[in-house]
C-alpha cells in the first residue's frame, strides 16, 4: 500500500465505499439511462434560445451590421463584450486540466472533463462574434494568410486582431485534441459496457479502438503531460492577446499595460464561476456527488476569491495610474467610467466582481452549495459588465464632444447574445447525456490514495 | 505453437504489479498487459523503454517556429513590405517584435497537433479502428497479463495461478 500513500490530513476526493467497477457504473449511468423531464425542459428552452439566436444572426447577415445598436462613436459594443466574455469563461477549463495537472493537484480529476467541455463550447460561442461582426461573412477566409488572386495581398501580421485569429484557433484546436485524447479510455469503457449494437458502434468509433496496453498508457501519460505544458502558456497567451486588441490601441481607457495579467485573472475568475454553475447542477442531476464533492466546490470558491481580488487590485491600479499619469484624457476616461452616464454599469462590475467574492473568506459560506451557486451567477454577470464597461465607456465619449453619444442594444444584439447562451447549453446538455462526464480512468488511478474507503482502511475511522 | 498465449486476469492493480515482477523474475516473457487505467510504475516493472514522444513534440515545435518565421518574413518583408502604423518593415529583425505572438502560437500549434498525431499513429488509434483488448472488462476493473507460452504450458499455468490471478485463459494470438 505504500505506493498509494497520501497524508491522512487530506480529505478524501472520492466519497463513499467505491470500487473500480462502481466508478464505471456511476459514470456510465447518465449515458445508459433515459433523460428525465427536467432535462427535456432545459433542453427545449436552450434550443429555443439557440434558434432565436440563429434567426437574429441570419437577419444580421442578410441586412447588415446596421441592425445592431452600433453607431459612429461606439463601433464595438455587445459583440466584442460577448466575445471576450465567452473566451474568458473558456479559460477555466484549461486551467483546471493543464495548470492543475502540472501542479499535481488530484482534485482536478473529478471536474476536468466537464471544465474542458465548457472550454470548447464557450470558445465556439466566442468565435462566432468576430465572424458575424465582419458583416460579409462569406469573406471570413480573408483572415487567413491564403494565396489568392491578388498575388501579393497578405494578412497584416502587425495587427493584434490577426494575432487573435491565430491565438483563438490554436486554443480551440489544441483544447479539442487534449480533451479527446483524455476521452479515449473513457469512451472505450462505455463501448465495452454497451449492450445495444448501435451504441457499441458509436462508442467504438469515438474511442478510436483504445485497448489500454501498458505502452499506450505510458505514451498517454507523457502526451497529457506535454500537452499540459503546452496548454499552460497557451491559455495565458490567448487572453493576453485578447487584451492586446485593446491595449495596443491609443484609446484612453484601453491603452494600458496592466491589461494582459488583469484580463487573464478576470478570465480565470469568470471561468471558475461558470464551472461552479454547471457542476453544482450536474453533480446533483447525474448523481455524481461522490466524485464532485463539497471539497471540489470549496476549492473552486477559493480560486474565485483569489482571482476576484486580483481583478479588484487591477481596477484600483487602473484608477491610480490614470490619475498618476497626469494625462487629462486618461483621467477623464476613468472619471467618466465611474461617475459618467454609465456609472450603474461600473457599480455592477465593482460590486459583483470585487465585493461579492470576498464572502468566500468565510468557511461557512464557501462550503454552502446554494451560496456558491448564487455567487457563481453573480460573478458571471459582473464579468460581462466588466467587458461592457471597458469597451463602451471608453468609446462613447471620444475626443470630439460633438460626437458623444450613448449605446443602446437593439433586439438583434440581445437576440444573438441569448442565442449563444442557448447554443452553449444545447451543447452542454447533449454532452452531459452522451459523454463520460468524469475522467473515470484517472479517477480510478487515485481511488486507492484518495478514496474514502481506502483512507479509512489505512488510518482507521477517526476523523 | 509460438503464438499461443496465456491470459491471466487480476482484479487489483497491486496484485498485478507483484505478479508482473514475479513472472519476469521467473524468466517468462510478458507479451502485453491491459489495464483500465494508468498503473504507475507498470512500464518499468515490465521493462518497457521510456517513450520518446516528448522529444518529437520538441522537434515539431521547432518546425512550427521556423515555419512561422519563414512565412511572416516572406509575406511581410520580402514580397510586399508596407509601412503599417509606423512599424519598420525593411528588415525582419526590426519588425520581429510584432511577430512574436504568432511565432509562439505556431510553435504550440505544430508541437501539440503533430505530437498527438504521432501518438495516435504509434499506438494505432484512429476512427473505425477495431479494439483489440482481450476482454471487455479490461476497460472497467480487470487487469490482463498476456504471457507467451514457451515450453511447458501446464507449468506456466501452475506458476501463474500462484500469483493471485482470478481467471486464466489460453488462446491463440494472431
Amino acid at each position: 500500500m505504500s505506493s498509494h500513500y497520501e497524508a491522512p490530513i487530506r480529505r478524501p476526493l472520492i466519497d463513499g465505499d467505491k470500487s473500480y467497477h462502481d466508478i464505471s457504473v456511476d459514470v456510465a449511468a447518465p449515458v445508459e439511462g433515459k433523460a428525465n423531464k427536467l432535462w427535456w425542459i432545459a433542453f427545449s428552452i436552450a434550443l429555443t434560445a439557440f434558434l432565436w439566436g440563429i434567426g437574429c444572426i441570419v437577419y444580421t447577415i442578410g441586412t447588415g451590421i446596421g441592425v445592431w445598436g452600433l453607431n459612429k462613436t461606439v463601433g464595438w459594443a455587445w459583440d466584442i463584450t460577448n466575445f471576450v466574455w465567452w473566451v474568458g469563461i473558456g479559460h477555466a477549463g484549461t486551467l483546471i486540466s493543464a495548470v492543475l495537472l502540472l501542479f499535481r493537484q488530484k482534485w482536478r480529476m473529478g471536474i476536468n472533463r466537464s471544465a474542458e467541455a465548457m472550454t470548447i463550447f464557450s470558445v465556439i460561442q466566442a468565435g462566432l462574434f468576430p465572424v458575424i461582426h465582419m458583416g460579409r461573412v462569406w469573406n471570413a477566409h480573408f483572415v487567413l494568410p491564403l494565396p489568392n488572386q491578388f498575388g501579393t495581398l497578405w494578412t497584416n501580421f502587425n495587427s493584434p486582431l490577426l494575432w487573435d485569429v491565430f491565438a483563438i484557433s490554436t486554443y480551440l484546436s489544441v483544447s479539442l485534441v487534449f480533451w479527446w485524447t483524455g476521452l479515449l479510455p473513457d469512451f472505450a469503457m462505455l463501448r465495452d459496457r454497451a449492450i445495444r449494437p448501435f451504441q457499441k458502434k458509436i462508442y467504438g468509433l469515438l474511442s478510436f479502438g483504445w485497448t489500454g496496453r501498458a505502452k499506450d498508457w505510458q505514451r498517454f501519460e507523457e502526451v497529457s503531460l506535454v500537452l499540459a505544458g503546452l496548454a499552460t502558456p497557451l491559455v495565458l497567451s490567448v487572453h493576453t492577446i485578447v487584451s492586446f486588441d485593446f491595449a495596443t490601441s491609443v484609446i484612453p481607457g484601453w491603452h494600458t499595460t496592466i491589461f494582459p495579467p488583469y484580463f487573464v485573472a478576470g478570465a480565470v475568475f469568470s471561468g471558475f464561476a461558470m464551472v461552479n454553475t454547471l457542476l453544482i447542477i450536474m453533480r446533483k442531476v447525474s448523481n455524481l456527488e461522490a466524485y464532485i464533492t463539497e471539497q471540489h466546490i470549496e476549492l473552486m470558491n477559493i480560486v474565485i476569491m483569489i482571482t476576484g481580488s486580483i481583478v479588484g487590485c487591477a481596477y484600483i491600479t487602473e484608477l491610480f495610474i490614470a490619475w498618476y499619469s497626469g494625462v487629462e484624457y486618461e483621467q477623464y476616461a476613468f472619471l467618466n467610467r465611474a461617475t459618467g452616464p454609465y456609472w450603474w454599469a461600473y457599480l455592477f462590475m465593482m460590486s459583483c466582481n470585487v465585493f461579492s467574492p470576498q464572502f468566500m473568506w468565510f468557511k461557512r459560506l464557501r462550503t454552502s452549495i446554494t451560496f456558491s451557486f448564487i455567487i457563481s451567477i453573480v460573478v458571471n454577470i459582473g464579468m460581462w459588465f466588466e467587458r461592457f464597461v471597458i469597451i463602451v465607456t471608453s468609446l462613447h465619449r471620444d475626443y470630439l464632444p460633438s460626437s458623444w453619444t450613448m449605446f443602446s442594444p437593439t433586439f438583434v444584439d440581445i437576440g444573438i447574445f441569448i442565442g449563444t447562451i442557448g447554443f452553449f447549453f444545447v451543447l452542454f446538455l447533449l454532452y452531459a447525456r452522451t459523454f463520460p462526464v468524469i475522467a473515470q480512468a484517472e479517477v480510478k488511478s487515485i481511488l486507492k490514495s484518495s478514496g474514502e474507503k481506502y483512507k479509512k482502511l489505512r488510518y482507521g475511522n477517526h476523523e | 505453437m509460438s503464438n499461443k498465449v496465456v491470459q491471466a486476469m487480476y482484479n487489483d492493480d497491486d496484485i498485478l504489479m507483484d505478479a508482473v515482477k514475479e513472472v519476469r523474475a521467473a524468466n517468462y516473457h510478458i507479451e502485453e498487459v491491459y489495464t483500465p487505467f494508468p498503473v504507475h510504475g507498470l512500464d518499468k516493472a515490465m521493462g518497457l523503454k521510456g517513450t520518446r514522444i516528448a522529444i518529437t513534440a520538441f522537434m515539431y515545435g521547432c518546425v512550427g517556429l521556423v515555419f512561422s518565421v519563414w512565412m511572416m518574413n516572406y509575406m511581410m518583408i520580402e514580397q510586399w513590405p508596407q509601412d503599417i502604423g509606423g512599424k519598420p518593415s525593411f528588415a525582419f529583425i526590426q519588425n520581429m517584435p510584432a511577430f512574436v505572438p504568432i511565432m509562439f502560437e505556431m510553435t504550440v500549434f505544430f508541437a501539440a497537433h503533430l505530437m498527438v498525431i504521432t501518438f495516435y499513429m504509434r499506438s494505432r488509434l484512429w476512427p473505425f479502428k477495431e479494439a483489440e483488448n482481450p476482454d471487455p472488462r479490461t476497460t472497467d476493473d480487470m487487469f490482463v497479463m498476456e504471457v507467451i507460452v514457451e515450453g511447458n504450458e501446464a507449468e506456466l499455468i501452475a506458476f501463474l495461478e500462484k500469483t493471485g490471478t482470478v481467471e486464466i485463459k489460453v488462446t491463440e494470438k494472431h
